[in-house]
């Protein structure tokens, strides 16, 4: 069928200005076949279901929007957690500031590199949940990044990881247009824990493609940057198998646009997937979006969707979750909650938290709720001594609580609470 | 037999339920034929029908003029596909737009006058229409006090409204229940001003459709302070092969006001599947409150999908004073495909909305309903209880919007929707859109059986029950409490339902 014309232009446009990059036989396949997809799809635009909530068209211009770089007076996040640095400054790798990409359990190589050989098992992977997770919503930002990424880190796991890994992601550059690709392929029984910070670039595409075999455990902790104007996409598509485990938590402190999507295909029995997300937001120019897309094709598997949105002065929070359940995927444990705490009266927040399910055995459940701080709560608190503006703060933060509750790790938590807290008492 | 015996029922699922479930949709008890001679506009649908309608209804110029605006831009119009339903394509030309009994050409001054075969055929229906009493059939209404148990009936058949019960005594209360081509012609002020003033004629595909070449359907205007003394109601029944029916309903209930009104449907078996596309509109002034009921029993088809009525509804209530209040309550158990979404606008401050659903889908019925609840006034409440049961291969989606603008301060809504899964073939889906845009709102929707109130559970518990049959007995009683919503008519039909339990459900 014929794209509409508002959506043939805005493809042609950006299509227009896409070169390939040139690789190894199987990526020049993949990143065709990608390209094919983009353009059979047409890039989002406002009237698309799917971007509904949230205006694409900073996204898919052809030339990204400035973003002032910040000076952060906070130092950098997880300092003192041992960990294998990986940076890249405006999506371009920084082999100076980088750590050795060894360590035990894990190999790690770059995209760039991978994308040079001609046999590599990164060929079963690049572009191969991207593509699955296209149906039946159509995410064509995903197909464009496959196409058009020239590095990423591609990690594979054999064992337990002897430390996490941590992607760095510095904004040098105020027009800077960063694309990344990473893949990660945790063995059967393997372990790893990556973690992501930093705000990347002015306009950031990153797709994250995560295989967890049999038993193997993933852990993924993100922060996207702070008080930033970028503009970020990104993607995380993951298949998971028997007895594995998912966990990802993604904490945002302002930008200007984020979409973060999260695609989970869970096809092997008794797994389980945990996303969450807690992100604050202050003025008119934040909008955040959280879209999640969970298929349970298995039987005996739980998965939960955790996400708390803080906003005030005019920022808008959207979410739009869903838990498919495939026709014998039965004694699934299907949660989702996704919840608002608005500041004030300018602030909004938009949900769409779906369910589509087609097996009789299952528990789902979905809640929403919105409204502001509970002021008999407040009551108490100032009745204890509490100055106002310390209670507010403290009940922002239980608010929170819950979704920080999803990493695994209790350091790599409390020190994200801490950045919340701080950022918190200055935006409060 | 229905695709229920063959079907493995999960434990937790206990057999009255699915009892109730086969007795509702195994056999559709009201799928015979009134054989009549009918009178047909050409099939497909043009400019030259809307005007054929037109004049039919002895229709002003400026009625034929909206009809073919609406024409004009329902042809630029695409049908919509977001909904979680799949049918066949529908060849907008092969239908009967217009159909009437032959014996209606001449419109029958009074009841009296009426072509006895059509009467007959309200009767078999249960819905005579004789202004006696009671509505027959209504078990115990005979020991009733008779003040209070009339209902007058507006009775559409195909196309055209058969007749009109009680309309002098409603008159008498200063109430005008008429078919809306009769409004057309003795009160032009009153639609004029009122039609397509809460669904556009620009609204959506099948609205604009039904704008275009709408035939029939209620009238009904209560004036300021007015309690209506009895029920109104109208019977659809379409019975020609074929046909559409485009029904259009406009209720006005002035300041103050308040009337109930019914709604019940039903169609002939068929192998083929036949269109029903209508559209109700509800004004309600300050103070003023409706409620609405409907039991859409429409023929779902056979246990193969075969023939049903395509049911593609827009129905809309518009709360424009402060204080106004309007209450739709539904059992949907009919139908091959469901595509309505019952809505309120609450505009005026302190308005209220509410929408009790029941969906029944059964083999391969399939329905995609809820409801929007738009809050435009300060201090809005709104309230959403949807039931959605899905059994053989059936789908079944709630849709529901709640919409809380920049200036709805202090508003409120609580939704739920649970569904009940009988065997496992079948699916069911929650769609809900929410949209906050101040803070003062409280929004919240569940979707869980575990959210029964927890004093309400102590409660059960600390009289010895245990927890599930705590459970059982305080979701029994609200399921209960939706059903005792509808009006004492409705009530019998849709009794049969109350046996049915949540347990088991899934969100």
């Amino acid at each position: 069928m014929a794209l509409a014309k508002l959506k043939q232009d805005v493809t042609d446009a950006r299509l227009a200005a896409v070169s390939l990059p040139e690789g190894a036989a199987w990526i020049n396949a993949a990143r065709n076949d990608a390209l094919t997809r983009v353009a059979a799809m047409g890039l989002p635009t406002r009237r698309d279901e799917y971007w509904k909530y949230t205006d694409p068209s900073s996204i898919t211009a052809v030339d990204a929007p400035q973003a002032a770089i910040l000076d952060n007076d906070e130092g950098p996040l997880f300092a003192d957690v041992d960990r294998v640095k990986i940076v890249f400054v405006d999506g371009v790798f920084d082999e100076d500031a980088s750590d050795d990409l060894t360590a035990e359990g894990v190999t790690i190589e770059r995209l760039a590199d991978v994308a040079a050989s001609d046999i590599h098992w990164a060929k079963d992977l690049y572009g191969v949940l991207e593509a699955r997770g296209q149906k039946p919503v159509a995410r064509p930002l995903a197909a464009l990044n496959t196409a058009t990424a020239t590095d990423g880190v591609v990690i594979r796991v054999t064992a337990k990881a002897e430390k996490p890994i941590n992607l760095i992601y510095l904004h040098n550059d105020a027009s800077s247009d960063a694309v990344l690709h990473n893949l990660v392929k945790v063995e059967a029984g393997a372990e790893v824990t990556l973690l992501e910070t930093g705000p990347a670039a002015s306009r950031f595409s990153k797709l994250l493609e995560v295989d967890v075999a049999e038993g193997a455990a993933f852990h993924h902790v993100r922060a996207q940057g702070r008080d930033h104007e970028r503009r970020a996409v990104t993607h995380c598509f993951a298949r998971i198998e028997k007895e594995a485990t998912f966990k990802s938590f993604t904490l945002t402190f302002n930008g200007v646009l984020t979409r973060n999507e999260c695609v989970l295909e869970i096809i092997g029995d008794d797994a389980s997937a945990h996303v969450a997300g807690a992100c604050v937001g202050d003025g008119k120019d934040f909008h955040h979006d959280d879209t999640v897309f969970i298929t349970h094709d298995a039987v005996n598997c739980e998965s939960r969707q955790v996400f708390k949105k803080v906003l005030r002065n005019g920022a808008t929070g959207v979410f739009q979750g869903k838990i498919l359940v495939k026709e014998g995927a039965q004694k699934t444990d299907g949660y989702q909650i996704s919840q608002s705490l608005l500041l004030d009266d300018d602030s909004q927040f938009l949900a769409k938290p779906e369910l589509e399910i087609y097996a009789d055995d299952v528990a789902c459940s979905h809640g929403s709720t919105s409204g502001a701080i509970d002021e008999d709560a407040l009551f108490y608190l100032r009745s204890r001594g509490v100055p106002e503006k310390i209670a507010r703060n403290m009940l922002t933060l239980s608010f929170l609580a819950e979704a920080l509750e999803e990493i695994a790790d209790e350091g790599l938590a409390e020190e994200l609470r801490d950045r919340l807290e701080s950022w918190l008492n200055r935006h409060s | 037999m229905t695709a229920l015996d063959t079907v493995e029922v999960k434990e937790g699922v206990d057999q009255e339920t699915v009892d109730a479930v086969k007795e509702l949709s195994g056999n559709y008890k009201y799928g015979w034929e009134t054989e009549i001679e009918m009178e047909f506009a050409p099939k497909g649908v043009n400019p030259d029908i809307v005007r054929l309608i037109s004049q039919k209804n002895n229709e002003p110029e400026w009625m034929t003029e909206w009809r073919l605006s609406a024409f004009e831009r329902w042809e630029k119009m695409e049908e919509p596909t977001w909904a979680m339903v799949n049918y066949p394509d529908i060849d907008f030309q092969d239908i009967y737009y217009y159909a009437r009994p032959k014996s209606m050409e001449e419109k029958p001054k009074s009841l009296d006058e009426v072509d006895p075969k059509l009467l007959a055929t309200y009767e078999k229906l249960g819905i005579p229409l004789k202004e006696q009493m009671i509505l027959a059939g209504v078990e115990g209404a005979e020991d009733a006090p008779a003040e209070g148990r009339k209902v007058a009936v507006d009775a559409v058949f195909d196309s055209v409204s058969v007749g009109t019960t009680f309309q002098k005594e409603l008159e008498k209360a200063g109430v005008i229940f008429c078919s809306i081509s009769e409004a057309i012609e003795k009160h032009p002020e009153l639609v004029k001003k009122y039609l397509g003033s809460v669904v556009p004629p620009s609204d959506n595909f099948y609205a604009t459709l039904n704008s275009a070449v709408f035939s029939d359907g209620s009238f009904v205007y209560i004036p300021p302070g007015v309690r209506c003394p009895m029920e109104l109601s109208t019977y659809f029944r379409i019975n020609a092969e074929n046909t559409g029916q485009f029904e259009r309903t406009l209720i006005i209930a002035d300041k103050g006001s308040y009337v109930s009104y019914l709604e019940g449907c039903t169609a002939p078996k068929r192998d083929t599947a036949q269109l029903h596309a209508a559209v109700v509109e509800i004004i309600v002034e300050e103070d003023a409150e409706v409620k609405y009921s409907t039991v859409q029993n429409w023929f779902p088809g056979d246990e193969d999908g075969k023939g049903g009525i395509y049911n593609f509804v827009t129905k809309r209530a518009d709360c424009r004073g402060d204080r106004a209040k309007v209450m739709w309550t539904q059992v949907e158990t009919g139908s091959a495909v469901t595509w309505k979404y019952p809505s309120c606008i609450l505009r005026g401050n302190d308005s209220q909305g509410e929408f009790y659903s029941i969906a029944i889908a059964n083999n391969m019925q399939q329905a995609d309903t809820g409801t929007k609840m738009v809050h435009l006034g300060k201090n809005t409440k709104s309230r959403i209880v949807s039931k959605g049961i899905s059994a053989g291969k059936a789908q079944n989606t709630y849709r529901g919007l709640v919409s809380m603008h920049p200036k709805a301060k202090e508003s409120r809504n609580y939704t739920q929707c649970d569904s009940l899964l009988i065997g496992d073939k079948c699916g069911a889906h929650t769609v809900p859109y929410i949209e906050v845009k101040n803070n003062s709102s409280r929004v919240e929707h569940e979707a869980t059986t575990s959210k029964v109130d927890d004093d309400q559970l102590f409660y059960c518990r600390s009289r010895g029950m245990d927890e599930e049959e705590a459970v059982a007995l305080v979701v029994n009683g609200f399921c209960k409490e939706v059903l005792q919503a509808l009006p004492m008519e409705f009530a019998m039909e849709a009794q049969a339902l109350v046996a049915i339990s949540l347990e088991g459900s899934v969100g």
